[in-house]
């Protein structure tokens, strides 16, 4: 029997110190009507050979394209030790660390990626999680909403993902609460600063700035921030941690910084792996702590006075407050914060800014290259971080197709969801693409363009 | 000490980090001045740093660890292994499903497995936790009254024996919630639920078996009752384990469930996640269910979109919820096969039934010694703590000091000085046999030497800890000396 220990010989000791006659006969308080037939979807158990084999046949099916999408999951470096010791038996098969005497590893780890975070984003606290940037973008928007108490508006450019936006208002409208679209500069693909001022002097709870934004273009964080809080809104930063480790944090944005920091921790030690696990990430000013929802990680002292790490701030949670807690938050990424903090580690400030600024350099580059192909151009010039929006002669889905054909994955296809770029695409090239990638890339859209 | 404690300025890892280049096309305005504060180690200063913290940590992978309604069971080390599989994880989730369907087939026959199991007609994969899971289905039964117009509904009713995040859940779905009381025996007091039921009703959330450990065996009335009156049914697939392949949520009548993979499933806990929450629904929430879902379509596999299911819920996460843990999940399920899945309930029971036996023979007071033990049970401290003054608390600290991961304690609250106990599948007898000596040994020492109990655990990195510091002088992260130290 697969993972189970028992001999026969313990079972029937088992039984008759129960008292009862077989297994079955413990099921018995379960009504007759209702006891399950034959599973019919589920074949014979497969021993670890079989399903190695089926496994490997599985993956054996998926192509490893040459990839150069981005749009909201990247793919970075991930140094070895990551999950070699993010997967040790003692991180991966611990559970939510409320014996705090018995957790004091996933605890510190914690404390220490609180740490790192906090200083990335350049806010005075951070949470031990969220599930992933979607989700953590919802979360912020309600936290806002909770903190600024009057208003249940918020503002989410269109320069926010639009995967990210469709997670908000799943989740965000149940509550009555009213996403209001900002639109964009077609000019330089940042937040139209002349829409967003139609709505000053009206009651506000925050607004959502993206840096980069899904363009990859980095807004006027400075003006975003101070306008939000002209309207007495809340200034959320959604922002690539990564990104943090070059650009200015979103606490030293504007006069007085963002309120909220969210994001995706994704590019910190997570593997793409079809779209997670990743985590979410959220930081706030000092005031807003206890808005904050899902697990939090302090530090204190034991009996003897020496220094520990524990749960705190319990009495905003579910399991605590119930019907009035923060968030319904229980489980959340704990793994992928071991692995992020790890990486975050092995990296270091320093790495974390050459692994930015050679995805920014490498992006920069294939943006040039691109631009040399009859009929491409890139659009918006403004800075960018580590993607491009290059608009093509043809329609993208095709293009898209014919570059899969030659083993790369060329770009994210932006038109459904922004018709009015026309054929536009947004590509990502990481520290992980060599110039010969580069070159591979353009002649394959080249051979793409011309089929 | 803290990895910020081990950093040395100007050391690097050279073999970790590409060649410096210049952000060149950033304007020096945008660029951050300061440094975040990060360490400067050794790959083996850090690799040193994590691998002791983590020998810090009791784990199912080192300890017994009985929590009650977490399911700590063996994770077994196959699934890490193929979920691992460099395509697995070198594929981005926009890439064209052309490219995929190796991972797409896996995700479908787990879809096909988990709706076989529950019962129900259909199943989405993608919440990324139990809790969404649970907002998923609460979102699914109130888009559901709404499609019919029937918008009067505005209460979500669940047991006081819940878990936290059910009143939680129906709140951030825009419900109000009422809570009605247990009876006696541990099942669902059926007068309280007749009166708190009406045309305010959206839905009933309910965990089977209860968080009591005992099987709601007025199951059929329950449902009859919030049935008649127009209300859905929400299965809180927290304690599934105890009846996996022996009856099936559907065939109680749930319209909604969600599992934790993470427990019946067995993916790993991680310290705290990443878990899986998937959905399941009977037929007439299928049109509700949250994107996206895998289909079969002529021999190949896609995505099912919001033109597939114009009346979803919608989506809960970026891209495709935590495909890596799903894979886990499906991995495990292919190991037990349709016998595997019938034995992860008998022998969960059996061990469970078993461990609360010997302690009730043992002198300890079981909550409800009248009934079955689901795949957990409860045992109370009250006579210990009357006698000695040595809580549920204590004897859970003491445990540790004996190798033992603590039961949960003080929940669900109905019970004074509780103890929930769940052993699961994976334990053998020895271990429950040992659990039960080191019970008896800290009762023995309550009453011989209480102190010895009360300053429990004095084997662990720390004692005891003082959380009303940790919460009223609040340190969330760590300072530097310097930035401590007065201006």
């Amino acid at each position: 029997m697969p993972f189970i220990p028992h001999t026969e010989q313990d079972i029937q000791t088992m039984l008759t110190s129960i008292g009862a006659s077989n297994i079955d006969a413990l099921f018995d308080e379960i009504p007759a009507a209702l006891r399950s037939g034959k599973l019919t979807a589920i074949g014979d158990g497969l021993n670890e050979m079989q399903v190695s084999r089926l496994m490997h046949e599985r993956a054996a099916q998926d192509s490893q394209p040459l990839n150069f999408i981005g749009a909201g999951a990247y793919e970075h470096h991930i140094p070895a030790a990551v999950w070699e010791i993010a997967t040790r038996g003692e991180y991966y098969t611990a559970y939510t660390p409320y014996q705090a005497e018995a957790s004091q590893g996933t605890l510190q780890t914690l404390y220490e990626y609180q740490t790192m975070i906090a200083s990335l984003t350049g806010m005075d606290a951070s949470n031990a999680s969220l599930y992933d940037g979607a989700s953590g973008l919802a979360e912020a928007i309600l936290m806002a909403v909770r903190a600024h108490k009057s208003s249940r508006r918020v503002l989410v450019p269109a320069t926010v993902s639009p995967l990210y936006r469709n997670v908000a208002r799943s989740i965000v409208k149940l509550q009555n609460i009213e996403l209001v679209e900002i639109p964009f500069d077609i000019a330089n693909g940042t937040t139209d600063l002349n829409a967003l001022q139609q709505h000053a002097g009206s009651d506000i709870a925050a607004l959502v700035i993206p840096h980069p934004n899904f363009f990859g273009a980095l807004e006027d964080v400075g003006a975003l921030t101070d306008w939000a809080h002209a309207q007495n809104a809340l200034a959320i930063g959604l922002v690539n941690p990564l990104a943090l480790a070059l650009l200015r944090a979103p606490g030293n944005w504007g006069a007085k910084g963002a309120d909220i920091a969210v994001g995706d921790g994704q590019p910190l030690g997570a593997p793409l792996s079809g779209g997670g696990p990743y985590f979410g990430f959220m930081c706030c000013k000092q005031a807003l702590i206890r808005q904050m929802p899902g697990r939090i990680i302090g530090r204190t002292v034991d009996l003897d006075g020496k220094p520990g790490f524990t749960l705190t701030l319990q009495a905003r949670e579910q399991h605590i407050r119930r019907a009035k807690a923060t968030s319904n938050i229980c489980s959340n990424q704990g793994l992928m914060v071991t692995a992020a903090t790890i990486h975050m580690a092995l990296l270091g400030a320093d790495g974390l800014r050459r692994a930015a600024a050679a995805s920014h350099g490498n992006t920069q580059a294939l943006a040039a290259l691109a631009s040399g192909v009859r009929g491409v151009k890139r659009l918006f010039s403004t800075p960018h971080f580590h993607e491009v929006v290059l608009r093509l002669p043809k329609s993208p889905a095709a293009v898209l197709a014919r570059m899969t054909e030659q083993g790369i994955s060329g770009g994210f296809d932006l038109h459904p969801h922004y018709p009015q770029l026309g054929n536009a695409i947004l590509v990502c090239a990481t520290e992980t693409k060599t110039e010969d990638d580069l070159h591979r890339y353009v002649a394959a859209l080249r051979h793409a363009l011309q089929s | 000490m803290l990895i910020f404690e081990r950093s040395h300025p100007g050391r690097r890892n050279a073999a970790q980090a590409p060649h410096h280049a210049a952000a060149s096309g950033i304007p020096a305005a945008m660029l951050r001045k300061d440094q975040p504060l990060l360490p400067e180690a050794s790959e083996m200063d850090v690799v040193r740093h994590y691998t002791r913290l983590s020998q810090k940590n009791f784990s199912i992978d080192t300890h017994f660890y009985p929590l009650g309604s977490c399911t700590m069971k063996y994770n077994p080390r196959a699934c890490n292994t193929l979920a691992m599989l460099p395509n697995f994880l070198a594929r981005h989730p926009l890439a064209p499903e052309a490219s995929g369907q190796g991972m797409l087939a896996c995700l479908y026959d787990l879809q096909e497995i988990l709706k076989d199991v529950t019962g129900m007609a259909g199943v989405s994969l993608m919440p990324m936790a139990g809790a969404q899971g649970e907002f998923a289905g609460i979102a699914m039964i109130r888009a559901y009254h709404d499609a019919r117009g029937d918008t009067a509904r505005t209460e979500i009713i669940v047991p006081d024996a819940a878990h936290g995040t059910n009143p939680a859940t129906a709140v951030m779905c825009g419900y109000t919630v009422k809570e009605i009381p247990t009876d006696a025996n541990g099942d669902v007091d059926l007068d309280a639920l007749r009166a708190a039921t009406g045309p305010q009703t959206a839905g009933l959330m309910l965990t089977n078996p209860s968080t009591l450990g005992v099987f709601e065996k007025q199951i059929q009335a329950i449902q009859k009752i919030i049935h008649d009156a127009g209300g859905l049914l929400y299965y809180d697939g927290a304690n599934l384990n105890a009846i996996l392949g022996k009856v099936k949520p559907g065939d109680m009548g749930f319209d909604v469930i969600h599992m934790n993979l993470h427990k019946t499933f067995s993916t790993p806990h991680g310290g705290g996640g990443p878990g899986a929450g998937a959905v399941g629904v009977a037929q007439r929430l299928l049109p509700f269910l949250p994107l996206p879902v895998v289909t079969r379509q002529d021999e190949s596999y896609h995505y099912l979109t919001e033109k597939d299911l114009p009346q979803s819920i919608g989506h809960l996460s970026a891209f495709t919820g935590n495909i890596g843990i799903l894979l886990r999940a499906y991995v495990y399920a292919r190991m037990l096969g349709a016998d595997g899945m019938h034995r992860v309930a008998e022998f969960a029971t059996l061990n469970a039934n078993y461990l609360m036996a010997e302690l009730h023979k043992a002198g300890f007071t079981v909550a409800f010694p009248q009934r079955r033990a689901s795949h957990e049970f409860i045992v109370s401290m009250k006579p210990l703590k009357d006698a000695t003054g040595i809580s549920a608390m204590d004897v859970a600290k003491r445990l540790l000091d004996k190798g033992f991961h603590p039961p949960t304690t003080y929940f669900p609250m109905l019970v004074p000085e509780c103890m929930l106990i769940e052993p699961t599948e994976t334990e053998s007898k020895e271990t429950l046999d040992g659990f039960v000596n080191a019970l008896k040994e800290i009762r023995d020492e309550a009453h011989a030497t209480p102190e010895l109990v009360k300053g429990a655990p004095r084997t662990m990195p720390v004692r005891r800890l003082d959380d009303v510091k940790a919460a009223r002088e609040l340190d969330l992260t760590w300072k530097t000396p310097t930035s401590t130290a007065p201006e």
